[in-house]
C-alpha cells in the first residue's frame, strides 16, 4: 500500500535508529502523547531498538482511557433506556464503568451498536424515526470534525431523534498539566500527528518555549516514529527549543481550516475531567448552547450518578508518564484485556493493552 | 482512535448535500466524507479517520522526507553500526 509499506521498511528504520544512536550522548526522557503511537512503538519493537539513553514514556492520548467514569456511567444509563439505540466506536464497549460495561448492557437486551463513523449513527436515526439515537462522541481533536459533522448533518436533515453524549478533550491543555507538574520527567515530546493534521501545530511553540521542551510532530508508521525521535533527540542534544514537523506529508502549521471552522461552530471550550488524572481547566469541548437540542446530557435524565473506580488500578499515573504498566501489581494478574480493571487495558490505544499484547 | 489510514480517491459524489468519495485502501473500498478537503480530486491520496478524509497526502513532502531518510540510512550502512560519530 502506497504511503504505508515504504514507512515500514526495516532497513530504513534501522538506519535512522543508528543515526539516533550516533546523536545521543546522555539520557533523555521523551513522551509520545498519542496512544496509537504507543502501540506502534511496542508493536514494532522500537523501544527495544533504541539506545538505552532514550526512555520513551507514554502519554494520556488515549481517548477511551481518559473518558471520565461519570460519563461512562451516564452512557450505560442512557443505553439501558427503552426506545434508545446507543451508538459508539467499538473501543468503548469493554471499558469498565462503575460495575459494568456497554457490552453487558447489550447482552441484557439494550440496543448498543458499534459504528465505524458518526455518520452511520445519523443514518440509523434517519431509518428509526420512532427511536432515540445517541452517539457517544468521545475523542481528541482528531474525532472532533467527524463528530461535529454528524450534528450538522442531523440538523440539515431535520432529525429530532439524534443526540450526542460529548466527552471531548484536547492535547495542549494536557501537556500544560504534565509539564507543570512538580513530578514531571518529560524533556521532549512527540506530538500526535493526526491531531496536528486537523489543528496544525501553531498551538505548540508557546508551550515549548514556556517549559523549555522541544517537540516534533510525528506520524504513526515505524519510520515516522524513528524520524520524530531523531529530530527530538537532535534538538535536545543541541539545546534547541523548537517545534519541528516530522510528518510533513500530512501536517501543515495551520492545519485543516474547514475542519477547525466546523469544530468552533458546534463546540466551545470547557473544563473536563480526565479519568485517572482529574479536572484539567479548559481542556475539552462541549456543544454550544445553540446546539443544546443535540445534547444527550440535556435530553435524558439519568439521575444522580455515584462512581466507583477500582482501587487497584494505577492508570492515572501511567497516563501521566509517571509509571509504566508493569509497575502495576495487578498488571496481567487481576487486570487483563478479558477482565480489565481500567480503560488503559482495554483500548487499542491503551499503554497497558499494548504491553500485555506485545509481551513487555 | 486517532489512527488514520491513507487511501486513494477513486470516485467523488454528493450525498445529502455532503461531498463524499469512494476511497480505496489497498483493495478495501469505503465511502468517505470529503467535506473537510473540498479541493480533493480523483487519484489523490488522503488520510481517512472514522469515515472522514482529514487531509491530502502531499506527494512532494513525502518524497523529500523519504530522500532525506534514505540518505541517513545510506550513510549508516556505509559506516556500519557503531562507527564513531
Amino acid at each position: 500500500m502506497k504511503y504505508v509499506t515504504e514507512y515500514r521498511d526495516a532497513a530504513l528504520v534501522r538506519g535512522v535508529v543508528e543515526e539516533i544512536r550516533r546523536t545521543v550522548t546522555r539520557p533523555w526522557v521523551v513522551m509520545e502523547i498519542c496512544g496509537g503511537q504507543t502501540h506502534s512503538i511496542v508493536r514494532y519493537g522500537l523501544d527495544q531498538l533504541l539506545p538505552p539513553e532514550i526512555e520513551l514514556v507514554h502519554g494520556p492520548g488515549c481517548p477511551v482511557c481518559v473518558t471520565p467514569l461519570e460519563l461512562i456511567d451516564k452512557a450505560l444509563a442512557i443505553a439501558s433506556m427503552p426506545n434508545v439505540i446507543f451508538c459508539s466506536y467499538g473501543d468503548m464497549l469493554r471499558v469498565p464503568g462503575s460495575g459494568r460495561d456497554l457490552f453487558s448492557v447489550k447482552a441484557s437486551g439494550g440496543q448498543v451498536r458499534v459504528v465505524y463513523s458518526p455518520l452511520d449513527a445519523v443514518e440509523i436515526a434517519r431509518q428509526n424515526p420512532d427511536k432515540q439515537v445517541v452517539f457517544f462522541a468521545i475523542g481528541f481533536e482528531t474525532t472532533a470534525p467527524p463528530n461535529v459533522m454528524s450534528v450538522l448533518k442531523a440538523r440539515s436533515l431535520g432529525l429530532t431523534n439524534y443526540s450526542i453524549l460529548v466527552s471531548h478533550v484536547r492535547v495542549p491543555p494536557a501537556m500544560h498539566a504534565i509539564l507543570g507538574s512538580p513530578s514531571n520527567r518529560v524533556q521532549g515530546f512527540l506530538l500526535a500527528g493526526h491531531v496536528c493534521t486537523v489543528m496544525g501545530y501553531h498551538e505548540y511553540p508557546s508551550l515549548a518555549e514556556k517549559y523549555k521542551v522541544p517537540m516534533a510532530v510525528t506520524g504513526f508508521e515505524p519510520l515516522d516514529m524513528a524520524q520524530g525521535i531523531l529530530q527530538t533527540v537532535r534538538m535536545l542534544e543541541q539545546g534547541r527549543i523548537e517545534v519541528e514537523n516530522a510528518y510533513a506529508r500530512l501536517v501543515t502549521f495551520e492545519g485543516n481550516q474547514p475542519a477547525q471552522n466546523s469544530i468552533h461552530e458546534v463546540f466551545e471550550d470547557c473544563d473536563r475531567t480526565w479519568r485517572g488524572i482529574g479536572v484539567i481547566p479548559m481542556s475539552g469541548w462541549r456543544l454550544r448552547p445553540e446546539f443544546a437540542a443535540f445534547d444527550a446530557e440535556k435530553r435524558f435524565d439519568v439521575g444522580t450518578i455515584q462512581t466507583k473506580e477500582s482501587p487497584l488500578c494505577i492508570a492515572g499515573q501511567i497516563l501521566q508518564g509517571m509509571k509504566k504498566p508493569h509497575d502495576c501489581p495487578a498488571f496481567g494478574k487481576e487486570c487483563t484485556p478479558e477482565h480489565p480493571l481500567g480503560a488503559t487495558m482495554v483500548s487499542a490505544e491503551g499503554a497497558c493493552a499494548a504491553y500485555y499484547r506485545y509481551g513487555r | 482512535m486517532c489512527l488514520g489510514v491513507p487511501g486513494k480517491i477513486t470516485e467523488i459524489y454528493e450525498q445529502d448535500g455532503l461531498q463524499m468519495a469512494r476511497v480505496d485502501f489497498g483493495g478495501v473500498v469505503r465511502d468517505t466524507c470529503m467535506a473537510y478537503i473540498p479541493e480533493a480530486k480523483v487519484g489523490d491520496y488522503c488520510i481517512v479517520h472514522v469515515g472522514f478524509a482529514l487531509n491530502l497526502v502531499s506527494e512532494q513532502e513525502a518524497k523529500e522526507t523519504m530522500d532525506l531518510l534514505q540518505q541517513i540510512a545510506d550513510i549508516e550502512s556505509e559506516l556500519g553500526p557503531g562507527a564513531p560519530a
